[in-house]
């Protein structure tokens, strides 16, 4: 697919569905969207890029390799979960800050958890898909 | 007491990483842990003696009623010395037999598993850690005796042994699981105090018979016997501890720790008198039969198995006395001759009675031995033997009717055939000339005739002194399995009576049987003629019926392609819901609830129908693909519809990523095929839409009934208050399930690392195109 | 509109059971993605069906208010909609290693001769 057009929107979409993708998990909590819905996006937009610039420029531009998210989201997930046993309190209990942030919003466990869930679906989607990309190629 | 229990254990797992490095000389170390439990459990022969008991509680899964309690009286303290005493024997002796062993490391750490499983069978108070012991030495056993794994005969034997044992195992569950319920308490000690009902309760005849089935099986009582004579494959230094002290003994254990809570009844007597009875004679006849010293042995144990179950039946406190008696009189003449045997396979290569004769001339430590322990087996005077002997005529002139006639007679003629057995195994072999090919015969490493002859020289000695044995030990047991005073004690003399002419009679007709009847291949022969009736032919049978049945079923049911397999559940599952349909009344449909049709969906559902016409009969992929892609976004659309945002955002995201995912592969697919006649096409279709249409009217069926929205009012009500978020689905996914969200998380990471390992990792080498 | 939604979810059932009932690789993935959407869209329906009224709290009020669309199914769907992705990429990559292995489509092919008497 070496369309100018093509290749030259995703430059700019990349960024632009990153950003709505965030949106959408900060946001999960109060509107529709959430972690899941979030990481999807996130996900469809670097195979966009992948679509157009190959691959492995995708992978050069993600740094790191898109399975070693799924541990780190994981082990917030847990860690969301499980954090409130430090002080005292029962697995699961929801903790959250008083005031809420600028931009933010409400912060609290829930949103570490679907943090992680995020950081799991991308690792996993982009795991699957370009390992069968680098595959066919 | 949980440290001695588990330092076997302990030891059997250290082996895996360790097991290498004690294979050859330092084999011998392992021996030190019977020895130092031998020694721990001596210590405790005072406080035993003098009336006393320890009891040790552990918690570990007390909402269950499972503790680990362990409950030390005389009878577990008899069995604890047997146990960790022969055991000491069996270890030392086994290292120089089986010097050089591929699998000697494996060996000693089946065995340090199995003592550990005995030691726990007779220290537990609580039935189901009994059970748990119960059934891990039949696991132990079952590697004993199929150490030979090279050998077909040895391999079947010990799963005979493991199906025979381990069913029992089964039944004894439900029994003990039984007495437990009933009694409200898993302890032992406590059950006691519940005897009177469950004696009276409607359900104690299935507590025995199930109890029955659990000790005969494992005790080798008929017509449960035959797997213990199969078990003889096991290396001798196995039987003889298996068989003497061990494993067969549980079954007698058991029988003795619960005669206190259930025994005392007819229903508990007759059962074991009667299958003892039987058991002993039938036993003891065919040890006539039998020219392989092991054999002899295994129908000689069989035999005394069926003397204790005998005496247990009778249950008078001088039956319970003579069972303790003998239970040690034929550990120490049984454990001995077994080792006896050992030696002489190991040395002169045959266990072949007919062709023994004469080895006192090369090994005269070992004829000690064995003609001892046959002096004891066969109850002479100043031998440990006699006084057991003297107890069980005792036991049964005793009884009451005309029962002392017939078990008289019935334990006459057992000991008279076992008297036999024993001379046949521990004097033939030693007697008579020697022949030319055994000239070559040496004696072994001193350890491996040391131990038959410790065991021997024991029977002597508490057979000279009586005292020794009793105080500390014997009355002790048979105490606790009446749980009350017995009340005599063990003499030497009792003077000129009707016992002592029946100790006579024995005797004399034993030897004269022993010397007019020689073993030979022929009577072995003519025994085997009967072999089609036999209770280990019919096993046979059951279980070669049962692999041909559950081989044709497999055939049939099985046939290894996916489709049939899905037909089947499919077909299935249709007749049974459309059954359910059917005999669950007419099925109605109130038009006032539903929801109005606009156009805009009936036109979607038009397109969702279109798309899905079109995915399964296009031959080209490329439409398949993209005809599912609209069917997924159809749906998306629905979820648009029903106040669904997040499901619709999920959708399409989802079916986008899905395009893409077919994209990537499909020039790689294989092209559509069509492998199927119009007939199967057609009971196919029939098939799916049975299915389809059993699928929409249970739909029909669950809209009509009232729906009740306690969960999800329970879900909307608390989203703000307790987790603070408005958008419930979400709030239930990160929060109320936070669970269940975690968990699908790791499955979408298995399925990453699956998808990952799949095409990254080369499987074969031979692949790579 | 329940009718028309009844109607679909056993057009989905009996389409996805057919497909999966084929020999071809393939065809079998297809039916596998067909049967998902049915079961989504039934456990969809039996929750109820309402519309315009999404299950998100108004800004201003801690409570529902109105009616509103039950939340419990949809979260469930939630779920099984993003497993399917998963379970559908693992089945094609699968399907994709056994057909390079025994270069065959046919699903037949890969019956091995029954081992007689293990």
């Amino acid at each position: 697919m070496n369309s100018t057009i093509l290749k030259t929107a995703s430059n700019y979409l990349l960024p632009i569905l990153l950003l709505f993708s965030i949106f959408l998990l900060l946001r999960g909590h109060y509107h529709p969207g959430g972690g899941f819905v979030g990481g999807l996006i996130a996900s469809i937009a670097f195979v966009l890029h992948s679509f157009t610039h190959g691959t492995d420029a995708t992978l050069r531009l993600l740094r790191i390799h898109p399975g070693s998210l799924i541990p780190v989201g994981l082990g917030l997930a847990a860690l969301s979960m499980f954090a409130p046993m430090l002080g005292g309190q029962p697995v699961m209990t929801g903790l959250w800050l008083e005031e809420p942030l600028p931009v933010i919003g409400m912060v609290g466990s829930a949103l570490f958890f679907d943090l992680g869930v995020y950081l799991v679906v991308v690792g996993v989607v982009l795991t699957i898909l370009f390992t069968i990309s680098q595959y066919s190629e | 007491m949980l440290a001695a229990v588990l330092s076997g254990l302990i030891v059997s797992i250290l082996y895996i990483p360790f097991g290498k490095y004690l294979k050859d000389r330092l084999s011998i170390c392992v021996s030190f842990l019977p020895i130092a439990l031998f020694a721990y459990f001596a210590s405790f022969i005072p406080t035993i003696r003098d009336g006393g008991h320890i009891t040790f509680h552990y918690p570990w899964v007390p909402s269950l009623g499972i503790n680990l309690d362990f409950h030390l009286d005389g009878l577990s303290l008899l069995f604890s010395l047997l146990i960790t005493g022969i055991g000491s024997l069996v270890f030392l002796y086994a290292a120089p037999y089986l010097k050089g062993h591929r699998y000697l490391d494996r060996f000693y750490a089946y065995l340090s598993l199995f003592m550990a499983a005995m030691l726990g069978l007779v220290l537990a108070d609580n039935v189901l850690l009994l059970f748990i012991f119960w059934e891990l030495t039949s696991i132990s056993s079952f590697f004993l005796i199929g150490f030979n794994n090279d050998n077909a005969d040895s391999r079947k034997s010990s799963l005979i042994a493991l199906g025979i044992t381990g069913g029992g195992g089964f039944l004894l569950m439900a029994g003990l699981i039984l007495m437990g319920h009933l009694s409200g308490s898993y302890s032992i000690q406590e059950m006691l105090g519940a005897n009177e009902y469950l004696k009276g309760h409607a359900l104690y005849g299935w507590i025995l018979a199930l109890v029955f089935a659990g000790a005969f099986t494992k005790s080798a009582q008929f017509p449960f016997h035959f797997w213990l004579p199969g078990a003889m494959k096991a290396p001798t230094p196995v039987s003889a501890y298996l068989h003497s002290a061990t494993m067969v003994k549980a079954g007698i254990y058991l029988l003795a720790r619960l005669n206190p809570v259930l025994g005392g009844t007819d229903y508990w007597m007759y059962p074991l008198v009667i299958i003892g009875g039987v058991t002993m004679l039938y036993s003891a006849f065919h040890s006539l039969f039998r020219t392989d010293l092991k054999a002899i042995l295994a129908y000689s144990t069989i035999a005394a198995l069926g003397i204790l179950v005998f005496l247990i039946g009778i249950g008078t406190p001088e039956s319970l006395l003579a069972a303790s008696v003998f239970i040690l009189v034929h550990a120490l003449y049984k454990a001995s001759l077994f080792l006896t045997t050992g030696v002489i396979d190991h040395e002169t290569g045959t266990r072949d009675v007919t062709r023994l004769s004469g080895l006192r001339k090369v090994l005269w430590p070992l004829s000690i031995a064995g003609i001892l322990a046959a002096l004891s087996s066969a109850g002479v005077p100043l031998t440990f033997g006699f006084i057991g002997k003297d107890l069980i005529y005792e036991a049964t002139l005793h009884t009451v009717g005309v029962l002392p006639i017939v078990l008289t007679a019935l334990a006459l003629l057992t000991n008279v055939l076992v008297l036999y057995a024993g001379f046949l195994a521990g004097i033939k072999p030693f007697t008579g000339p020697l022949p030319q090919n055994l000239t070559q015969v040496h004696l072994p490493n001193a350890l491996m005739w040391g131990a038959p002859l410790v065991l021997a020289l024991l029977g002597l000695l508490f057979g000279c002194l009586p005292f020794l044995a009793d105080d500390a030990l014997l009355n002790p047991a048979a105490h606790a399995m009446l749980q009350a005073p017995i009340g005599t004690s063990l003499k030497i003399w009792h003077g000129f009576n009707t016992v002592l002419l029946l100790s006579g009679i024995t005797l004399v007709s034993g030897v004269l049987l022993y010397v007019i009847r020689k073993p030979s291949q022929r009577s072995l022969a003519s025994i085997e003629r009967f072999n089609a009736w036999s209770p280990r032919h019919l096993f046979g049978k059951v279980a070669q019926y049962s692999k041909a049945f559950s081989r044709r079923y497999t055939h049939t049911l099985h046939n290894g392609f996916l489709r049939v397999y899905l037909l089947r559940i499919i077909v299935f599952a249709v007749l049974l819901l459309a059954f359910r349909l059917f005999t669950g009344g007419p099925i109605r449909l109130t038009l006032d609830q539903l929801s109005p049709v606009s156009v805009y969906e009936i036109i979607v559902a038009a397109i969702l129908i279109a798309a899905i016409f079109l995915a399964v009969t296009t031959s080209s992929r490329l439409t398949a693909v993209v005809a599912t892609s609209v069917i997924g976004y159809c749906i998306c659309l629905q979820f648009v519809f029903y106040s669904a945002p997040d499901l619709a955002m999920t959708q399409f995201s989802i079916d986008t990523l899905t395009v893409v995912l077919f994209v990537l592969v499909l020039f790689r697919l294989p092209p559509f095929l069509n492998l199927a006649n119009r007939l199967t096409r057609i009971r196919d279709w029939t098939v799916a839409s049975a299915f389809g249409a059993v699928i929409s009217l249970i739909a029909i069926q669950v809209l009509n009934q009232p729906f009740d929205g306690a969960v999800s009012r329970f879900y909307g009500d608390n989203a703000y208050t307790l987790a603070k978020g408005k958008n419930v689905v979400n709030v239930i996914l990160v929060d109320f399930r936070g669970f269940d969200t975690l968990f699908e998380i790791v499955v979408l990471s298995i399925a990453a690392i699956g998808v990952f390992s799949l095409l990254k990792l080369r499987l074969n080498a031979s692949e790579k195109e | 509109m329940e009718i028309v939604l009844v109607l679909l979810i056993g057009i989905l059932y009996a389409s996805g059971i057919f497909m999966l009932l084929r020999r071809s690789m393939v065809k079998l993935l297809i039916g596998l993605t067909l049967l998902g959407n049915g079961a989504n869209l039934l456990i969809f329906l039996l929750g109820g069906i309402t519309k315009g009224k999404p299950p998100v709290i108004d800004t201003a009020a801690k409570l529902f208010t109105d009616v509103y669309a039950d939340p419990v199914p949809q979260a469930l769907i939630l779920t099984a909609i993003v497993i399917s992705f998963g379970l559908q990429a693992f089945a094609i990559v699968l399907l994709k290693r056994v057909y390079v292995l025994v270069n065959s489509d046919d699903l037949d092919d890969l019956n091995t001769p029954e081992e007689e008497d293990i």
